[in-house]
């Protein structure tokens, strides 16, 4: 393990990308035969498979809300999913996880459909490389559309940082451990409006508004990337025979 | 022969303007914009936009024909799952037996299948079901298929023409629920038909000419046509 | 909860009286199976298996431990099963239910007591430091037969993983300043080596509902299912565990219908794992 790793070569970063340029990422929905919605995506070295289930009756009864329907997103990570292997169950980074991600998708979802229910949402992340919030999110999203959950928008989330005094998109594998600040954020893409958002590190407003830009920039593709695989699952069954 | 495609569409989607357009089924309006609110096939008439969903729960209407499965026989009434997002409440008052005060156990227990009909949906989506109607009652027999609620309207086909051509060339009876519940009896080699051209009619069901298609795949199979 | 009508048990029992089940197969077959491994870049092993629509992904993480105080020159290995929601609209998160439990433990067991992994040749210190692997099932889609899905991708992950010599060489490095003969095992492995480990058995499940008795339960055939009855069986048709469980019984003979029923199945699934590992 080398403390001085060199995150940037000849203008490339350790992975040869861009500054501003996102790791490979793979989509597709409805993979599940159980689940009403469901989605698996590859960013980077990240697997991630999201599940929707509900709308159903909120158990406890304690829990519903006679107005609308509550989410329940729940992030977990597979316990070999990272290099030293994590203890199976939620623990305190996997409930914040959940909690700022429930967050971001009730505010896009049309909960008043739904009341005294719950929308449960699952997020297994299988194999883990840095970005795992982001990436959950963004299967979460599709997931919920692949099972008719009606929304305002389809959220969409991406993170931007700082590695060796540079503003960069997609914190990748060592940049984000050797990296100076972490931008994720999550927006709903029809209106840029900014649905989760977490920083830590140190960035000048400068630096911010530029990680912002990348981050933003990055969402649209993204979004532009879950929606094409929403439709490559339904389009083909439209065709005529 | 020209494809008419049908138009998918996904939440957030434009659909029109209001000034254009009335706001249908399936659609939220933000700034005067009508957007899809849902995945959906997209139906724009000359006044209204409407987005039929693809996917999603069984949303109970009053009057909706239902296949429910009794959930938990409680004192003077009974818990059924109706496959909606919330279960339904049906009361003894709402079947055609008389059941004393805690004898429900007796009539309609756990796991029994009811063919029965929405009759109440209140503004926090309390459920109540009925069996009150000469045709609902009790299943007894045959085998129940899980189909997506939002297929049903092309299993049952315009004006009942999917169903019937199935009645027709396989002799079972059956029974389709609004909620994606279907009741099949006849025999063996019926039924799998019934179960196989219902699968393949979910499968297809985005396609066009999909009655001629298997109205002809019946027509194949069927050793005797009336 | 999701209720299983009573029309459905007796559909299934009228079927099987005829020789038939629901999805048209026999008695005697197994759904299609697929095994893919080497899926997760993170795990030393890792497997994902399905059987018909059940879905199981295991991980494999080594590492360095310390022994049991009862077996101070053996390696250790321990089974973790998460029944996660993601599966099934009836598993709930939190702490593993009794049913993830029983799944974990008769995995493991037919790991553990079979002696696939060759734990004696697992020692880096007598009395002091081991390798220690973990066995994670995460089960992604539940379809029926849990068992011998997650037994099945257990295997296949076992079977591909590595000793991470690479990964762990400074925490090597370290205790050869403790425990010089540390020195030998990097001499003798400087690099990543397969897990030792000898032929598996393979684990074959059936179900009986109203005198039926059928093999790989499908969930509805699961749900009401009598009683169940899970076969390991080696590479010379020899039996090597055996769990039966639920409150219904079995007669003699329905046992060892059963057994040769496991035996051919077994046979079939191990050529299938060999050749899906590239053996």
């Amino acid at each position: 393990m080398n403390s001085e790793i060199k995150l940037f070569e000849d203008g490339k970063r350790l992975d040869g990308r861009k500054p501003d340029e996102l790791r490979n990422i793979k989509i597709e929905a409805g993979v599940l035969h159980r689940a009403e919605g469901s989605c698996y995506l590859e960013w980077g070295g990240n697997k991630i498979i999201a599940a929707v289930y509900g709308p159903r009756e909120a158990i406890p009864r304690h829990t519903q809300n006679p107005l609308r329907a509550i989410v329940n997103a729940k992030y977990n990570m597979a316990a070999f999913s990272v290099e030293d292997r994590k203890r199976p169950g939620p623990d305190r980074r996997s409930r914040e996880i959940s909690k700022v991600i429930s967050e971001a998708l009730e505010n896009v979802i049309l909960l008043e459909r739904y009341p005294r229910a719950s929308i449960d949402v699952n997020i297994e992340v299988l194999d883990a490389e840095a970005g795992t919030r982001c990436a959950g999110l963004t299967a979460a999203a599709v997931a919920l559309v692949d099972a008719g959950i009606p929304m305002k928008d389809i959220p969409v989330s991406c993170a931007a940082g700082k590695i060796e005094g540079q503003v960069v998109l997609d914190l990748g594998k060592n940049e984000d451990n050797f990296g100076s600040a972490d931008l994720p954020i999550a927006i709903s893409p029809r209106t840029g409006e900014i649905l989760l958002l977490q920083m830590d590190g140190h960035l000048t407003f400068e630096e911010f508004e530029k990680a912002m830009e990348l981050a933003l920039k990055g969402c649209q593709i993204i979004s532009d990337l879950q929606k094409k695989a929403i439709m490559e699952k339904y389009q083909s069954k439209t065709e005529g025979n | 022969m020209t494809q008419e495609r049908r138009e998918i569409v996904i939440p957030s989607q434009l659909l029109g303007d209001i000034k254009e357009n009335k706001a249908g089924r399936g659609t939220f309006v933000e700034n005067g914009i009508i957007y899809s609110e849902i995945l959906g096939i997209l139906q724009k008439g000359s006044e209204y936009i409407n987005v039929i969903p693809i996917k999603g729960r069984y949303d109970p209407l009053v009057k909706d024909l239902v296949i429910g499965i009794v959930e938990e026989p409680m004192s003077s009434s009974w818990l059924v799952d109706i496959n909606a997002a919330y279960p339904a409440l049906l009361h003894v008052n709402e079947v055609p037996w008389d059941v004393d005060f805690g004898e429900t156990e007796k009539y309609l227990n756990y796991g029994d299948s009811i063919m029965a009909r929405v009759l109440q949906v209140d503004q926090e989506k309390k459920l109540q079901v009925t069996l009150k109607d000469r045709n609902l009652y009790k299943l007894k027999g045959g085998y129940i298929l899980n189909v997506e609620p939002q297929k049903v309207p092309r299993i049952i086909g315009r004006k009942g023409s999917m169903i019937s051509l199935l009645k027709k060339y396989t002799k079972c009876r059956i029974f389709v629920g609004q909620n994606g519940r279907i009741w099949i009896d006849g025999d063996e080699d019926g039924v799998n038909k019934v179960i196989n051209t219902i699968k393949r009619i979910e499968n297809e069901s985005l396609s066009f000419g999909l009655t001629n298609k298997i109205e002809e795949l019946l027509k194949k199979d069927a050793k005797d046509v009336h | 909860m999701t209720i299983t009508p009573s029309i459905k048990k007796g559909y299934l029992e009228k079927l099987a009286g005829e020789g038939k089940r629901a999805d048209g197969r026999s008695f005697d077959d197994y759904r299609k199976i697929e095994i893919e491994t080497g899926i997760v870049s993170k795990a030393e092993g890792s497997a994902r298996v399905k059987i018909g629509n059940t879905q199981v992904v295991a991980g494999i993480k080594i590492d360095v431990g310390e022994p049991y105080p009862d077996s101070p020159d053996s390696g250790v290995m321990t089974t973790a099963a998460e029944l996660i929601p993601l599966a099934s609209p009836d598993f709930e998160s939190g702490p593993p239910r009794t049913n993830a439990i029983e799944l974990a433990r008769v995995v493991d067991r037919g790991i553990r007591e079979s002696g696939v992994i060759e734990v004696d040749k697992l020692c880096i210190e007598p009395g002091e430091k081991i390798w220690i692997v973990f066995i994670d099932i995460h089960i992604i889609d539940f379809d029926g037969n849990l068992f011998d899905a997650a037994s099945l991708a257990s295997l296949a992950a076992l079977m591909t993983s590595i000793i991470p010599i690479e990964r762990l060489k400074p925490t090597l490095e370290k205790l050869q300043e403790k425990f010089p003969s540390v020195k030998n095992i990097l001499n003798e492995h400087p690099t990543d080596y397969p897990l030792p480990l000898k032929t598996p058995p393979i684990s074959c499940t059936s179900v009986k509902y109203n005198k039926s008795i059928v093999i790989d339960p499908a969930l509805d055939e699961e749900e009401i299912a009598e009683a169940r009855l899970t076969v390991a069986t080696d590479e010379n048709g020899d039996i090597r565990a055996m769990q039966k469980g639920l409150k219904g019984s079995f007669s003699v003979d329905e046992i060892k219908k059963v057994i040769k029923a496991s035996i051919d199945n077994g046979k079939k699934i191990r050529e299938q794992l060999y050749k899906s590992i590239g053996k």
